[in-house]
């Protein structure tokens, strides 16, 4: 139980051992250790800003989505628009053409009113004639009457 | 011892000779074979193990030594930040000395206290102590050579005169000089001793322990020594632990200028 010169001995290789960690074990198991606790945050970093730029494309993504949706009902209404003012448009050329197609009929009606009008008043004096020949044939005689007839005949010429 | 423990018998015999060294010399001069040859191989193992880890570092993925090695590295950076607060490159690889090397010399109480002595004995050694914690030489050594850490970073810090008064002064003024100085002698003085006499009561008190269970009939010893060993378990890690702690707190003091 005594103390005695083991104590030196225990001392120098107690001093050997702390050289020897201090020297050879340490620095290089702690600097892998920084080392990796740096790669770690570093990866932690990149993947958080990832997040972050993930949530920055969603926000731009919803925001395109909005405007292209806004963009799209304003193509809609404005194609809705148009076509109204085609459709107004058409209905309207089409009550002109119509009224202008009736304006002709009309005109046409009238010509051909006239036209037969025209016609039948021919017609007619040529029926009178006829008319009054059927009667006159059958009164007249051609000899009595020569007088008469030369005076048209002279009227004629 | 040697003569005594030949002349004694049966249970105390027994006790005795399990606990005297394998010791050459007489007189200062002699030497402990046996502490000296376990904690140099204990701490071989530990350089060895710690050397091959630190060899294979990488930051990437690590082995399965390299965790372990990284483990107990961590474990003890964390102790030191904790307790240490200046900038020193010794007192970390330091602190991890301190912890494995006292570990694994407590580690060898958990051996059956036969087996060694008694592989010993086949080979003609007639004594041997395995445990180095139990011998007063290696505790001291340990809480000696902390000591002269501690006077030397007092001394570096401070300067010469700052540790002087220090020790002149504190704690009650320069009108109570020589009590103060007395006062700071033994506080510093049962540092190393405390320190050496903590660890080496708990482990010489375990070992015994382990001995006493070992002079029981058979079939009651695996009833005690299970138990027990369980707990000491336990004890060796604190007392690594403690001694540990208690060399960064005290080497953090002599950092610490007032």
């Amino acid at each position: 139980m005594s103390i005695n010169a083991t104590l030196i001995g225990q001392m120098i290789t107690f001093a050997l051992l702390v050289w020897f960690t201090m020297k050879y074990i340490w620095p290089p198991l702690f600097d892998s250790l920084e080392e990796r606790k740096k790669k770690i945050a570093d990866g932690l970093a990149a993947a958080e800003k990832g997040q972050e730029s993930i949530v920055l494309a969603e926000k731009k993504a919803k925001q395109v989505l909005k405007e292209a949706k806004e963009q799209s009902s304003e193509i809609v209404s404005l194609a809705q628009k148009r076509a109204n003012e085609i459709v107004e448009e058409s209905k309207h050329t089409a009550k002109q053409e119509g009224e202008r197609l009736i304006i002709s009929a009309k005109a046409q009606v009238e010509q051909e009113i006239q036209q037969a009008k025209e016609g039948l008043r021919k017609e007619i004096s040529t029926l009178a004639i006829a008319a009054a020949q059927q009667i006159l044939g059958a009164e007249i005689d051609k000899a009595k009457h020569q007088d008469i007839l030369n005076k048209v005949s002279n009227q004629l010429g | 011892m040697a003569t005594e423990a030949h002349a004694a018998e049966g249970a105390t015999g027994y006790i005795i000779h399990h606990l005297t060294s394998l010791r050459v010399g007489e007189g200062f001069w002699s030497l402990h074979l046996d502490t000296l040859f376990f904690s140099a191989l204990l701490g071989g193992l530990f350089i060895w193990f710690f050397k091959n880890a630190a060899e294979k570092a990488t930051a990437g993925v690590p082995g399965l030594m390299q965790n372990f090695a990284e483990m107990i590295i961590e474990f003890v950076d964390q102790q030191v930040k904790d307790s240490f607060h200046g900038h020193s490159k010794l007192i970390a690889p330091l602190a991890l000395t301190i912890f494995c090397w006292v570990f694994l010399w407590n580690f060898m109480d958990m051996f059956p206290v036969d087996i060694l002595p008694g592989i010993a004995g086949l080979m003609g050694i007639e004594y041997l102590r395995v445990v180095p914690s139990t011998d007063l030489n290696a505790t001291f050594a340990m809480s000696i050579s902390v000591f002269c850490l501690i006077i030397f970073y007092s001394i570096k810090i401070k300067g010469p005169i700052g540790f002087a008064k220090e020790l002149m002064f504190q704690p009650f003024g320069p009108w109570l000089t020589p009590f103060n100085l007395l006062l700071k002698v033994v506080e510093e003085i049962a540092k190393p001793i405390s320190l050496a006499l903590r660890l080496f009561g708990n482990l010489y008190a375990g070992e015994l322990i382990f001995i006493l269970i070992a002079l029981l009939p058979w079939y009651i010893q695996p009833l005690l020594s299970f138990p027990w060993a369980v707990f000491h378990i336990l004890i060796i890690t604190l007392q690594a632990f403690i001694f540990m702690v208690l060399t960064i707190v005290y080497l953090s003091m002599a950092h610490e200028d007032h």
